[in-house]
């Protein structure tokens, strides 16, 4: 029978269908559900690796070892993943290797919206692209297969749209695929530049051949129609021009790396019009423009965001928007916030009110960047708030260092914030580091990682003692605070950065979603006492809200009692009474 | 089977329990032999933003996402939410409105007021509005966390799915502990709407 199933669930199990029996991951929106679903199966090794380049290489080394191995990771992973991930094009492989990419167009969850078929073209990839769930359990199945036929990793890159949108899926039987055998070969493994010479002479050979095979793999098809219009598209973007325009010719194209200049050429002779639809970079319209033949794309569709089918009728079949109702000027914006009671709060309303320069990394934290509590000066990417606070100071001085920090969240830090501390103790930096401390991964959906203490199946695991790791680094100065004890934090901050030496303060506290909340004490605004200040609303937490009519701030039904706005009230005017 | 394709838009706060009620929606057409898509969202929004699940079925469906002018109806489980995908809905398309709300981060920084009045604004524009109290529906039935199943009982009622095909799903879906409640809170939608 068939079933439903998001993208990512499909992916593994695709996986598991092939005989895959090893997959690592770091998890990442839209990426994260694929390495969780396969750790579901029974005789199977899926784990969290401590971040995408780590998986990459956990990845090599259990193909080489003869695995079918999966590595899974959002778009800007791979970026961390680059470098093994361009060697392993020359490596080859021994068991097949499926990398996914999941990229997401329109930035639902994301600091940019780069398009990772690019990286297929620059390190001769395969690069695969499913439109549903059920192309992308069959296509993952393909992967593992073409992986070994021509020995190379394969990308099969997908988008947020695949990978959490649920279409339904007829699963097949899991194949046995017996463990490769390991044969040593450094003339194949071992990248010195002599055999690295040599290899690359063979990723050249094995991408003439890929390229015939692209114009005969069954995973690219054409479906005649009209032959007024030939599209040729790819991922999800199929579905789109099949929804707004069920009767032109389509050339659909699964793998997108290499493109089938034959297959290609043969289709837009026999159209009178052809367009490209694709997501982000003209990356199949630049390669058929190259062949000198007349194409049509980024000029009528946009470089930025997801398309829809609407937006393709109304551009290819003058079909007129809808108008709509005219409401949205009375619809405030509701951008996501921190929960209430998150201990993420008490941090960034401290660093306001101290006036600090901070430099900011990526987790549920990046939201105290948000109005009221306007709490970041720059994130880049995960772990980049080490070393750009440690740039900070050394280009404007030490005295930069005494009001700056670097915030950075628990898994963050153990994915890439390590090095960068490493950093300012080698070259004598002053900074300030904050390590949020909530013991789980908690934007992507509360994953554990090292400092959890947990497996991805939640077995227990000797779990990295984060204050043994910094003093190990040679920060001497390290202090351990609640980040909802308000005095605390401020004076232990105002300590470490009066000091002329690296100091870590690791603000723990888990996230208040992990374990369920169970009210010994509930607040409620004493009305006599409350002046209408609104010190408790620029916290911005949902459990307290303004009655503009009484003029009082009032506890709402969400609040979870973390006791941070009590503290701010300059009046007492927020109690406590036991429940 | 008719060749129509239903298009439904569930709407909410990250948090709400839009993600269970698609699936729930989406089980029920799947049991009932069509084709289904459905569109969720994960990560960043699902902290206190505005999030929407989108559940298509018909014979044939392609685009997991409803085009703009074509959702048959929206399941809105917060006021203001109802509005934010208005433009999605058919022109004689119908909105539930859960009469919950929830401030948004503007509205709770002072930068902007909360539209009190937004459902009215919503219902003027339409034919079908429907407002209903289902955190306190379902709070009657035992735990306030089962609105959006009283929810899933009126839309039940106003597309015309099966009751028994929809408690079926219920029975698959939901955690075993709150199956109870569930139903409870699932008829009484049914009522809410056929009454
Ligand atoms: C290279 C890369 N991998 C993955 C992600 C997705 N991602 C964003 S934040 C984050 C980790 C958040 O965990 P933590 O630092 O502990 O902060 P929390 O959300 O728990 O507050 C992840 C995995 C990303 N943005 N970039
Ligand atoms: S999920 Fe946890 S860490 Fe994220 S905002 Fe909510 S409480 Fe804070
Ligand atoms: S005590 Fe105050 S800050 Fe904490 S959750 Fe409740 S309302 Fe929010």
């Amino acid at each position: 029978m068939k079933q439903l199933m998001i993208g990512n669930q499909a992916i593994a199990r695709g996986a598991y269908e092939a005989g895959a029996t090893v997959a690592t991951a770091y998890p990442g929106t839209p990426s994260t559900e694929i390495v969780s679903s396969f750790a579901e199966y029974e005789g199977v090794y899926a784990e969290w690796a401590p971040n995408e380049k780590v998986a990459m290489e956990v990845g090599a080394g259990a193909s080489i070892a003869g695995a079918r191995t999966l590595v899974a990771m959002k778009h800007v992973g791979v970026n961390v993943a680059a470098d093994p991930l361009y060697t392993l094009a020359y490596t080859g492989v021994n068991g097949g290797l499926v990398i996914v990419s999941a990229d997401d167009p329109g930035m639902h969850s994301s600091q940019n919206e780069q398009d990772n078929r690019g990286y297929g073209r620059f390190a001769k990839l395969i690069v695969i692209e499913p439109s549903d769930s059920q192309e992308a359990l069959d296509f993952t199945k393909a992967a593992f297969e073409l992986s070994e036929e021509f020995d190379t990793p394969v990308m099969l890159r997908v988008t947020t749209r695949l990978s959490h949108s649920q279409t339904m899926v007829e699963i097949g039987e899991p194949q046995a695929f017996k463990l490769k055998e390991y044969v040593k070969n450094p003339a194949k493994y071992v990248m010195l530049p002599a055999y690295a010479r040599g290899r690359h002479v063979e990723v050249e050979k094995k991408f003439l051949r890929l390229r015939e095979y692209a114009e005969t793999t069954p995973l690219n098809r054409i479906e005649w129609g009209n032959k007024s219009l030939g599209i040729i598209t790819s991922g999800v973007a199929y579905q789109y021009v099949k929804e707004a325009l069920p009767e032109v010719s389509v050339l659909k194209l699964g793998m997108t790396n290499p493109v089938p200049q034959k297959l290609i050429t043969d289709f837009a002779g026999q159209v009178d019009r052809l367009v490209i639809v694709e997501e982000l970079e003209p990356v199949i319209e630049e390669q058929v423009k190259s062949w000198g033949i007349k194409a049509e794309g980024k000029n009528i569709f946009s470089l930025l965001g997801e398309y829809n089918s609407e937006l393709i009728a109304e551009r290819l079949a003058h079909v007129p928007l809808p108008t709509g109702f005219g409401l949205e000027g009375d619809v405030p914006a509701r951008p996501p916030l921190l929960c209430a009671g998150c201990p993420h709060r008490g941090v960034f309303h401290t660093l306001k009110k101290m006036k600090l320069t901070v430099m900011g990394d990526i987790g549920c934290y990046t939201l105290g960047a948000l109005s009221p509590l306007d709490g970041m000066d720059a994130c880049i990417c995960m772990g980049a708030s080490i070393g750009s606070a440690l740039g900070m100071e050394k280009a404007r001085g030490p005295e930069q260092a005494k009001k700056t920090v670097a915030v950075i969240g628990d898994s963050t830090f153990v994915h890439s914030g390590i090095t960068a501390l490493i950093d300012v103790v080698y070259n004598q930096g002053h900074t300030t580091v904050l390590i949020l401390d909530n013991d789980t991964t908690a934007m992507t959906g509360h994953q554990d990682h090292p400092a959890t203490g947990k497996t991805i199946t939640r077995q227990a695991t000797r779990k990295l003692d984060l204050l043994a790791l910094v003093k190990a680094i040679g920060v001497e100065h390290v202090q351990v605070v609640d980040p909802l004890q308000l005095n605390d934090l401020e004076s232990s901050l105002q300590e470490a950065l009066n000091r002329q030496e690296p100091s870590v303060i690791i603000a723990k506290r888990p996230c208040v979603l992990l374990h369920p909340v169970t009210l010994a004490s509930r607040y409620y605004v004493d009305d006599e006492l409350c002046t209408g200040c609104k010190s408790c609303i620029k916290l911005g937490c949902t459990g307290v809200s303004f009655d503009d009519e009484n003029k009082k701030a009032i506890i709402n039904p969400g609040c979870t009692a973390c006791g941070l706005c009590p503290q701010v009230c300059k009046f007492n005017a927020i109690k406590k009474m036991e429940v | 089977m008719p060749d129509k394709t239903t298009n439904i838009l569930i709407v909410g706060v990250g948090g709400q329990g839009t993600l269970l009620t698609s699936r729930i929606i989406a089980q029920v057409a799947v049991q009932m032999g069509y084709d289904v898509k459905v569109s969720e969202v994960h990560g960043m929004a699902q902290r206190g933003g505005s999030v929407v699940s989108q559940v298509r079925y018909g014979n044939k469906i392609y685009s997991p996402i409803i085009k703009k002018g074509d959702a048959d109806i929206i399941l809105a489980f917060e006021k203001v939410e109802s509005a934010r995908w208005l433009d999605f809905l058919k022109p004689d398309g119908m909105v539930i409105i859960n009469n919950e709300r929830v401030n948004p981060l503007p509205v709770l920084s002072g930068k902007v007021k909360y539209p009190d009045q937004i459902h009215e604004k919503v219902a003027a524009c339409l034919k079908d509005t429907v407002m209903v109290d289902a955190t306190d529906i379902a709070s009657q039935c035992g735990n306030p966390k089962a609105a959006n199943v009283v929810l899933v009982g009126m839309l039940c009622k106003a597309i015309g799915l099966p009751e028994e095909e929809v408690e079926k799903a219920i029975r698959d879906i939901v955690p075993a502990k709150a199956i109870q409640v569930n139903l409870l809170a699932f008829k009484k939608g049914c009522e809410l709407m056929a009454g």
